[in-house]
């Protein structure tokens, strides 16, 4: 097949960059070599639209020992320990084939951290679907679900918490994001960087099939009304064997063979070869007809471009093969040397004797393009005038149960009983709470671990939203005890293209920039997904934020049930009845207007740190942070796992009930403790300049307002924890 | 007391078997699937995850590994042999327990904490445990026991229920069926009562921190009883 400028558009490539290939090659690519090309250049591979401003993310801090770039970020946890972690988007694949697409997001963020030489240890998601209304969200739904489960259950590591939201937005595009954290030895991880000339490049794992062939274009390109046609390129995923490599892997990397390793994900045999060359400033020579191959007559082009799971490339020390065959051998895995790391600087590819091609790495991976994309800011919106008027018909029971059975409040335990989240035998903070927690297995260290986002705060205001989200991670790992060390962003925006998508993409940046540099929470890695639209009609920006803490000692873990009854509950920050694009106003009011909440990123630091002090010190009993729904919110969570009532007391602020109940101000957390430490814990907290009331004590088994306001714990649990799974079973 | 843990290809409740014998006393050992001989035993533990995929059916291609014939061997000899969610299902499969394990009938795969109730305490496993609901926890898609008419009367004839499903005050009822087992069975044994097999994962609720402590009245029992 002869290459010209009708074939590289074919391929996903604009004609500029076609032309800028022809330049730097000097001549005509073949098909294998524009294959490449455009498997390379490609927005998922390249991120040519958002280079330029992940720039501005801090990735550095005292406890990095991994920033952007590799497999996987990786932190230490002291002691000779350290975190591998990474969030990943797959969300085209998830919407044309929701169990495939969903189940190999899993696998691949896994091969991530392992990859690295960790043991995964915990998996979360982010999942956002359209309206419950649209007829395609439940199946969907199930699809993901089971996928995530399919995959997470059969490797045999825990799924320890995740997030699940709806919004009409999504309609035709779902999100799906998956993370992955692992445990490794600081002196024990291992990188992509190729080093040494002459040494032997092995592939391992699964054979190659025509499976997900252009997978990464797909992902850089908008849905049509023919996306079904494009079943084909969703990957298959087979748990069985990854779990097999994990093993193998982890075997052989206990020895001293391995030079570099790279999982075969997105743009399979082509981007890993590339990158481990590029990283090495060295070249590499593949023969592709040794590659394993599970159909027959597969092209050089399609072996290159193939994306079928749980393959890995390694650069191995000299004279270690039959070592490392061995290993594979005992795992039931393939194992072939395929090539040779070389002096040349080019990729070389033979297939029978012949080359197939030969290009320079630097002009794949330095010289792809990179774009400066026009983008337009967003202005702060009005506030909406709220008036008394407005709350006249209303009734706080009423809007209670109706906000506790809204789809993005309502019990998920529908979803995360389908995960098997207690499996290793170190979960001590189950999903449902503020962050997953697992321990270090033999040791008193506890990870937490969450995933947030708030499309609804970003769509309103990018940069504000930016700032929420991290914010939200940093007060979710500090409701369960954990200093917070740092975290991964997936960004799913719609397109780049788009003077406005751009624009959201570019805030949200800045705004995780600049409270991740404030909370000095630096961002260690992440993935950007743009084109999530379909037909023009793009999606709210969600920037979905993975944050990770450590709890040095696990018996000081806080979970948020309400404990004892006779305690006093206490708010941290101050109420302010921020109504704008709370879930009150947008559910209740049916107003969709306004800006989100505020954030102040002294406060925020200030509280947080101050709320760590005291459950240091164990005075916390239980702990939450306020969010979507507000504080009535909060506390009735709180009372439902801890099965307590709460009575209430008059709020002392000249705020109506509905703003000071449920309005969004950020930065405040509910606490739970005892009477007796009522006296320090408020000295404590005065002399820190922390703002707090105290709002209730713990009593009965209702949610006790005043003598005509009152509803039992039970009633709340009716309207919380079945909606969810009546809708599914509908 | 020496106990051994067989570790197929895609076994992933091995370590956590593992972790719980020695934590009771036992003096452990994991043996490879492609083992011929099995190590001098008091107990042969098949611990849970998805052995060979669960390709084909689950634990089918395991019941066929190499280790399986000594393992088979030794239990017929009345050597303690107890299989935990997948090894529940290869112990089905090698015909060393009746019936058979089917898909949980909400098609779904569960997670959470039951309770079970004890129905047979003459079983080395269970006698001695003095009280008559334990709470554990299963994590499965294909629990759901089912057998024949006969084989049902023929394991009722003989106790051979080790444990059933049941609500917290040891209620044996639909309501508490979490995946449509026949009778609320949990846990079956053989005829001579050397071989269990449970869904149930005991050794997930060893440490007051985890899902619950029950597992460990269930292991510190074991061990006792082995004495």
């Amino acid at each position: 097949m002869s290459v010209n400028e009708k074939v590289a558009i074919e391929h996903g490539l604009k004609a500029d960059e076609y032309e800028r290939i022809c330049k730097l090659l000097k001549r005509t690519p073949n098909i294998t070599e524009l294959g490449i090309f455009s498997a390379m250049w490609n927005e998922h591979c390249s991120y040519k639209s958002s280079r330029l401003h992940l720039k501005k993310l801090p990735t550095s801090g005292k406890k990095v020992i991994q920033g952007p770039g590799e497999n996987a970020g990786v932190i230490d946890i002291e002691d000779g320990d350290a975190i591998v972690f990474k969030i990943e988007s797959h969300n085209h694949p998830s919407f044309i084939e929701p169990y495939q697409g969903a189940a190999t997001g899993v696998g691949g963020i896994m091969r991530d951290v392992f990859t690295m030489g960790a043991r995964p240890i915990a998996n979360l998601n982010s999942i956002h679907f359209g309206s419950t209304q649209n007829k395609k969200t439940k199946n969907l739904l199930r699809g993901v679900v089971h996928g995530i489960g399919g995959y997470g259950n059969c490797m045999g590591v825990p799924t320890i918490a995740g997030q699940t939201s709806f919004d009409s937005s999504y309609n035709g595009n779902i999100l799906v994001n998956a993370m992955t954290l692992g445990l490794v030895k600081k002196d024990k991880i291992f990188y992509s960087k190729a080093a040494g000339i002459d040494k032997p490049v092995i592939y391992v794992g699964s054979k190659t099939g025509r499976d997900g062939i252009h997978g990464a274009s797909m992902a850089s390109a908008s849905f049509d009304d023919k996306i079904e046609e494009k079943k084909p390129t969703v990957q298959v995923g087979d748990p069985f064997t990854e779990k097999l490599l994990l093993e193998a892997c982890l075997e052989l990397m206990a020895g001293d063979s391995i030079i570099a390793i790279q999982d075969m994900g997105a743009a399979g045999l082509t981007s890993s070869s590339i990158e481990m060359a590029s990283k090495g400033k060295l070249g590499i020579e593949i023969h592709l007809d040794k590659v394993p191959c599970r159909e027959t007559k597969m092209t050089p082009y399609e072996i290159m471009l193939s994306e079928s799971q749980e393959r890995m490339l390694i650069v191995l020390e000299k004279g270690k093969e039959n070592l490392a065959k061995k290993i594979f051998d005992k795992w039931n895995l393939d194992f072939a040397v395929i090539g040779k790391t070389t002096n040349t600087k080019n990729i070389e590819l033979f297939f029978n004797k012949e080359q197939v091609a030969k290009i320079p790495v630097n002009i794949l991976v330095e010289n792809s393009p990179m774009y400066d994309r026009k983008w337009r800011k967003t202005k702060l919106p009005k506030k909406n005038k709220i008036i008394k008027k407005d709350f006249k018909n209303l009734k706080i029971l009423d809007v209670l149960k109706k906000i506790l059975s809204n789809p993005n409040v309502c019990n998920k335990k529908w979803i995360w009983e389908q995960y098997d989240h207690t499996v290793m035998g170190d979960t001590i903070q189950k999903p449902g709470g503020d962050s997953g927690v697992v321990r270090v297995h033999g040791s008193k260290k506890a990870i937490a671990a969450v995933v947030d986002s708030s499309a609804v705060y970003c769509w309103a205001h990018p940069h504000t939203g930016g700032k929420q989200i991290v914010c939200e991670s940093w007060r979710n790992l500090i409701s369960v005890g954990a200093n917070p060390i740092a975290i991964t962003n997936c960004l799913n925006f719609g397109s780049p293209e788009k003077e406005e998508n751009m624009g959201e993409f570019v805030e949200c940046v800045e705004g995780i920039a600049e409270a991740a540099k404030y909370l000095s929470f630096p961002v260690v890695s992440g993935n950007v997904s743009f084109y999530n639209q379909t037909k023009e009609i793009g999606i709210k920006p969600t920037p979905v934020i993975g944050g990770v803490g450590l709890i040095k000692d696990h018996n000081k873990m806080i979970t948020m049930n309400f404990k004892d009854e006779g305690n006093v509950i206490l708010v941290l920050g101050k109420t302010e009845g921020h109504l704008d694009q709370s879930l009150f106003t947008r559910t209740i009011l049916d107003e969709k207007n306004g800006p989100p909440p505020e954030i102040n990123l002294f406060n925020e630091k200030n509280i947080g740190e101050t709320l760590l002090k005291l459950i240091e010190q164990d005075l916390i009993k239980s702990a939450h942070d306020v969010s979507l729904g507000g504080l009535i919110m909060g506390i009735s969570k709180m009372c439902i796992k801890g099965d307590i009532g709460i009575k209430l007391k008059k709020p002392k602020s000249l705020l109506s009930e509905f703003e000071y109940f449920f309005s969004e101000d950020q930065g405040r957390y509910i606490i739970e403790i005892t009477k007796s430490n009522l006296k320090k814990v408020s000295n404590f907290l005065n002399k820190n300049s922390v703002y707090f009331e105290e709002i209730g004590i713990l009593k009965g088994k209702s949610l006790y307002f005043d003598e005509k306001t009152i509803v039992s714990i039970d009633e709340l649990k009716t309207y919380n924890n079945n909606w969810l799974k009546d809708y599914m079973s509908k | 007391m020496k106990s051994s843990v067989i570790t197929f290809p895609g076994s992933n409740c091995d370590r956590d078997m593992d972790v719980a014998l020695k934590k009771f006393g036992f003096n452990n050992k994991m043996v490879w699937h492609d083992d011929e001989e099995l190590p001098k035993s008091d107990l042969v533990v098949l611990p849970g995850g998805f052995s060979y995929g669960d390709y084909l059916r689950c634990g089918s291609m395991a019941s066929k590994s190499k280790i399986m014939q000594s393992v088979i061997n030794f239990a017929k000899s009345g050597g303690l042999v107890m299989g935990i969610c997948n090894g529940f299902q290869i112990l089905v499969e090698t015909g060393l327990l009746p019936g058979a394990l089917l898909r949980n009938k909400y098609l779904e795969f569960i997670c959470k904490n039951v309770f079970v109730k004890l129905d047979n305490n003459k079983n080395p496993y269970f006698k001695n445990i003095d009280k008559e609901v334990l709470e554990f926890h299963i994590a499965h898609n294909e629990g759901n026991y089912f057998c024949t008419p006969e084989q049902l009367k023929e394991i009722e004839d003989n106790n051979q229920v080790a444990i059933y499903y049941c609500s917290d005050s040891g209620q044996i009822n639909e309501k508490h069926n979490p995946n449509g087992s026949i009778k609320n069975i949990a846990g079956i044994l053989n005829k001579k009562k050397n071989v269990l097999g449970m869904m149930p994962h005991p050794e997930r609720m060893i440490d007051k921190c985890l899902s619950g402590e029950d597992g460990s009245i269930f292991f510190k029992n074991l061990i006792n009883n082995l004495k």
